[in-house]
């Protein structure tokens, strides 16, 4: 309880950069409770085709390159667990989270932070302060993902 | 179990005590204390490419070096051989120690640098352009020099601020991607990054062929392709940060075979 109210506080400071970036940057503010994001970050329902396109294409998602997943591709990396399954062994909310940022989930993970600027170190100069994806693009794959039951 | 661990404890602080007692920064454990060669990565095509030095390019560059030794440049009138002579004696073991720390200089310097410093500071000849053909042909036709014999730099003494630089560069999440080079080489080699296979990250082969580049490549231009894929902005070739680099890469490598000139895909 006491460490749920921890991170619901921490997570509403960092809604909270975000909310100050937003002004700046490109981020929009969230609210991490309980390793999960339960709001969506548009309001805009995800597209789970384009999220499955997304979720292969090298300069967005680039997904495959670390987790097989139930799709045809010539190569799948596996860095990562398979994706298969991952709506049912996951709620939508720590889905979003992970690919939000996964770091806050296990802060040794290997797997990018698809919508963080902060905290990085020398970023390619045609990157720099701009998340790997936006806001609708993490929509759109999360739902993907819910369709891997 | 417990007491295993406590006499661990224990030889641990006693070398660490040792060593403070030396005066020396305390021996770095390696991460990977039996490390692989890129070779037991690489498919059987490649190596059966690499394993015949009459199919493996790389010779072509072997070639032009060893012209290149022998070649007369710059104002004083000397070739590298006015001075080294035969290399295949001179430079026997070399590239298996370096980089290395250049007392002079007072400070690391990689193969591709000491082969400029030659040219500049006592050829009179104007520096090579890091990664550039000539270079890399001599520095192939050198490394070849020392095929089998095992890595062995010396980070002791006036060396170890560099080799600890070296170290910091690599265990540094950096990029979009925020990795650091260990996230690929330490926590998943021999699983696959989609179609590439990741081995150890070891830099025995270097320079290698690379099939990709269709050319002779050096460490230093990977390692910029590496940082670059994880969205990193990759410091200069050449530069300090490299440098120090290659000379932690070297220590990670240290008792492999120098295998130069590899075939990478
Ligand atoms: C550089 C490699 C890498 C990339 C790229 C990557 N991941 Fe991951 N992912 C991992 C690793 C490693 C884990 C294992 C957990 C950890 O270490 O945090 C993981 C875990 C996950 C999990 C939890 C799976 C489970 O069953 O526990 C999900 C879901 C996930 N990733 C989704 C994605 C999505 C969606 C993308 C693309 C937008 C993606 N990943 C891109 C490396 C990656
Ligand atoms: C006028 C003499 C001279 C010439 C010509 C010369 N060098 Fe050197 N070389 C030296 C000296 C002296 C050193 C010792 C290190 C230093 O002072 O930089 C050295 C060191 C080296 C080393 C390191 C050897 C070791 O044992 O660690 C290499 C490699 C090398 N030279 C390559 C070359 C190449 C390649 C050329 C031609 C492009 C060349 N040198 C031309 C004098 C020469
Ligand atoms: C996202 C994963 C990834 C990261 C992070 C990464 N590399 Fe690599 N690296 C690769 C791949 C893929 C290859 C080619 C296949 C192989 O040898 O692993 C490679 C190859 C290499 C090689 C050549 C190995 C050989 O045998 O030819 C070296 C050396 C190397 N990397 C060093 C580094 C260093 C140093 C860093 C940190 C600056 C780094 N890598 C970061 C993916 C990565």
């Amino acid at each position: 309880m006491r460490l749920g109210a921890a991170k619901l506080f921490l997570g509403l400071a960092i809604g909270l950069t975000g909310a100050a970036l937003a002004q700046t940057g490109p981020l929009v503010p969230y609210r991490v409770v309980d390793d999960a994001i339960p709001e969506s970050l548009t309001g805009t329902p995800g597209d789970p085709d384009r999220g499955r396109a997304l979720a292969l294409d090298r300069s967005k998602g680039n997904c495959v390159t670390c987790h097989n997943m139930p799709v045809n591709a010539d190569f799948q990396g596996d860095l990562g667990p398979p994706l298969d399954g991952v709506a049912s062994r996951w709620t939508e909310g720590e889905l979003r989270l992970r690919i939000v940022d996964s770091k806050r989930i296990n802060p040794d993970s290997n797997m990018p932070s698809f919508y963080r600027v902060e905290g990085l170190t020398a970023v390619r100069r045609d990157w720099a302060g701009r998340p790997m994806l936006t806001a609708q693009e993490v929509e759109d794959i999360l739902a993907y993902l819910l369709t891997l039951r | 179990m417990r007491r295993a661990a406590l006499v661990g404890i224990g030889a641990a602080a006693l070398v660490a005590a040792v060593a403070l007692a030396q005066g020396g920064p305390p021996e770095p454990q390696r991460q990977i204390p039996n490390p692989m060669s890129g070779r037991h990565f690489a498919t059987p095509e490649t190596l059966a490419i690499q394993d015949d030095d009459f199919l493996n390019p790389a010779f072509l560059w072997v070639e032009e070096g060893e012209e290149a030794w022998n070649r007369v440049e710059g104002t004083s009138g000397q070739s590298c051989a006015s001075c080294h002579q035969d290399a295949r004696e001179t430079m026997r073991g070399v590239r298996a120690r370096m980089p290395a720390y250049h007392p002079r200089l007072q400070r690391v310097v990689t193969l591709e640098q000491q082969v400029n410093i030659c040219r500049t500071e006592r050829m009179g000849a104007p520096a090579l352009p890091i990664d550039s053909r000539p270079l890399n042909a001599i520095t192939t036709f050198i490394a070849l020099q020392s095929r089998g014999m095992p890595v062995n730099v010396d980070i002791s003494g006036p060396a170890r601020p560099f080799f600890d630089a070296g170290e910091r560069f690599y265990n540094t999440r950096r990029g979009q991607l925020d990795m650091r080079c260990g996230s690929c080489h330490e926590d998943n080699y021999g699983r696959y990054l989609r179609a590439d296979l990741l081995s150890q990250g070891m830099s025995n082969g270097f320079p290698t062929y690379r099939l990709k580049e269709q050319r002779v490549i050096s460490l230093q231009f990977r390692l910029q392709g590496c940082v670059n894929d994880v969205r990193g902005e990759a410091p200069p070739m050449g530069g300090e940060e490299f440098t120090n680099l290659e000379f932690y890469l070297a220590w990670r490598a240290q008792g492999l075979p120098v295998e130069s000139p590899s075939v990478r895909r």
